[in-house]
């Protein structure tokens, strides 16, 4: 038996085999119907998720489990003349508009929304990309909000509008979106502190959404307005969310 | 039912595997292969593993991959770090060779990743759909070896097997595999390493799998503290991953040493040629 030659030809047919299926399996990802299939597991995980922990809460840490640096991700600065001038008056101008399907829409001042009742958390923020930090967050609690401004039958989902171009043009402004399990749960705040100080701009001054078991795109950084809406197919991509647009599962709790 | 127990058949062939364990061995084939590469790109999008709570923790990585250009002509060089020693990698991590065969930045070569070029939310979409696959498949695999006393039968070693250790891994280093009546059965170093990856390494990596999910750690709140933190856990997983690796190999080797054809044929028709008795000299 001649073994030798036998095994590295088998050695190049495993290694050609392998290239072959992965090429495939690349094609597979460009046509219009696999990722389909592959979708087919989003709601099956946010069924099963929302079976096992339906409110639970999100771990909270200690004041020196804190990351000495809190990475900013995605817009570390609006590129919009709007924000440049909030941000030169230290947002005293800013408001946020809360509207949709509500029974008494307004518009709160930055002063106004740190009014609201208020809670304090020391979370972990992870990202989709795998790293993940602690701060401490301090935010008016998205429950109290809507319950100003009294949700009207029907209304399902909340969308968040941000103040950042993701588009070098000024378009493409970031949004996000999450129903009403989140919005009212406990930890889900608007926050404008973090680690004790005022948001910074890196991380989403005045404001940013912490929505505490999901992902860190869900946590929408510079929000400038507020929507409750049925569902959120006409908005944007139709996605719920600027990277849901772009692939990303609309639930990111995994 | 012809498939419910090996039997001795006609023709020298041994009736080794059930149609149950063969069907479900080339799915968890395919499951595993396209878990591994689509893991391997989720990792890319942030090639640094940390032990803790968060990776932002003061303390360095325990492992990261990257690219820095050469000091000379500005050439990108593919570093790795591990426990703080550097390496080189170009050409396999850091820096890896794109479709054209040019040198480009990215943690793992495109061969060795679904999708081949950096592609997170595709994936993403690939790992938690064959996820499925393989858990499914697993748990009905686990129903089975133990309704069908597969596991009680076959994988559980005997008494005489665990004395037989030293003697099980002399014959290993030897190339002396079994043969005759033996040769039907998994020797006990086979069985130990087919429990300790069915019923250790595979669970292990899907609860640490489990445990990166935010939503999943509220469940019972803080319970990946357990391993330390989910950038712990994330390490496990990636950890598990690479095992599992250098299991199929160890394990795809010792299927060519001992017969790859007579292997592969009682892998999918269930029939094994039993390897006579060696004549007494």
């Amino acid at each position: 038996m001649n073994s030798a030659p036998r095994r590295s030809f088998l050695a190049t047919a495993a290694a050609a085999a392998s290239a072959a299926l992965l090429a495939g399996c690349d094609r597979l990802s460009r046509t219009e119907w696999f990722p389909k299939v592959l979708g087919a597991a989003e709601p099956v995980n946010e069924a099963i998720a929302k079976l096992v922990a339906r409110s639970g809460l999100a771990q909270e840490f200690a004041e020196g489990d804190r990351s000495p640096t809190f990475r900013s991700n995605g817009t570390r600065e609006p590129d919009s003349d709007q924000y440049r001038a909030w941000s030169a008056n230290g947002f005293a101008d800013y408001a946020l508009a809360v509207g949709g399907m509500v029974e008494a829409p307004r518009a709160y001042s930055l002063a106004e929304l740190r009014m609201l009742p208020a809670r304090t958390q020391i979370t972990r923020h992870d990202c989709v990309e795998g790293w993940s930090a602690i701060a401490k967050w301090k935010g008016a609690r998205l429950a109290g909000l809507l319950d100003a401004v009294r949700p009207r039958t029907g209304a399902r989902y909340v969308v968040l509008y941000c103040a950042d171009p993701m588009a070098d043009d000024g378009t493409d402004l970031y949004y996000e979106s999450i129903d009403l399990l989140d919005a009212y749960h406990p930890q889900t705040i608007l926050a404008y502190d973090m680690n004790d100080a005022p948001l910074p701009v890196a991380n989403g001054a005045p404001i940013r959404l912490r929505v505490e078991r999901q992902l860190g795109y869900k946590h929408a950084k510079y929000v400038t307005g507020i929507e409750l809406v049925a569902d959120f197919a006409h908005i944007a991509g139709g996605k719920g969310g600027y990277w849901e647009d772009r692939g990303y599962q609309w639930w990111a709790g995994i | 039912m012809p498939d419910a127990m090996p039997t001795a058949a006609a023709g020298g062939l041994h009736y080794r595997h059930t149609l149950p364990v063969r069907i479900m061995h080339w799915i968890n084939v395919v499951a595993l292969t396209v878990l591994f590469a689509s893991g391997l790109q989720i990792f890319g999008a942030y090639p640094e593993l940390h032990f803790g709570r968060s990776s932002y923790n003061g303390r360095p990585p325990a492992l990261a991959i990257g690219a820095r250009e050469a000091a000379e002509g500005g050439a990108l060089v593919g570093v790795t770090r591990v426990f703080g020693a550097e390496f080189e990698t170009t050409g396999w991590l850091g820096v890896v060779r794109d479709g054209d065969g040019d040198l480009v930045p990215g943690a793992f070569p495109p061969w060795m990743t679904l999708p081949g070029t950096q592609w997170l939310a595709m994936a993403r979409a690939w790992h938690f759909f064959f996820a499925w696959v393989f858990v499914l498949n697993g748990l009905a695999y686990m129903a089975y070896a133990v309704a069908s006393r597969h596991l009680a039968r076959d994988l559980a070693p005997t008494r005489a097997d665990l004395a037989g250790i030293g003697a099980a891994v002399r014959d290993h280093l030897r190339f002396r595999h079994p043969r005759g009546e033996a040769a039907k059965r998994y020797n006990v170093l086979q069985k130990l390493v087919y429990l300790a990856v069915i019923f250790v390494l595979l669970p292990l990596a899907v609860l640490m799998g489990l445990a990166m999910s935010p939503w999943l750690d509220s469940a019972l709140t803080g319970w990946v503290d357990v391993v330390g933190g989910r950038q712990s856990a994330r390490s496990i997983h990636f950890i598990v991953a690479w095992l599992l690796v250098a299991f199929v190999l160890v394990h795809v080797f010792q299927v060519i040493v001992t017969g790859l054809c007579n292997n592969l044929r009682a892998m999918i028709t269930g029939r094994y040629r039993v390897p006579t008795e060696p004549s007494h000299e």
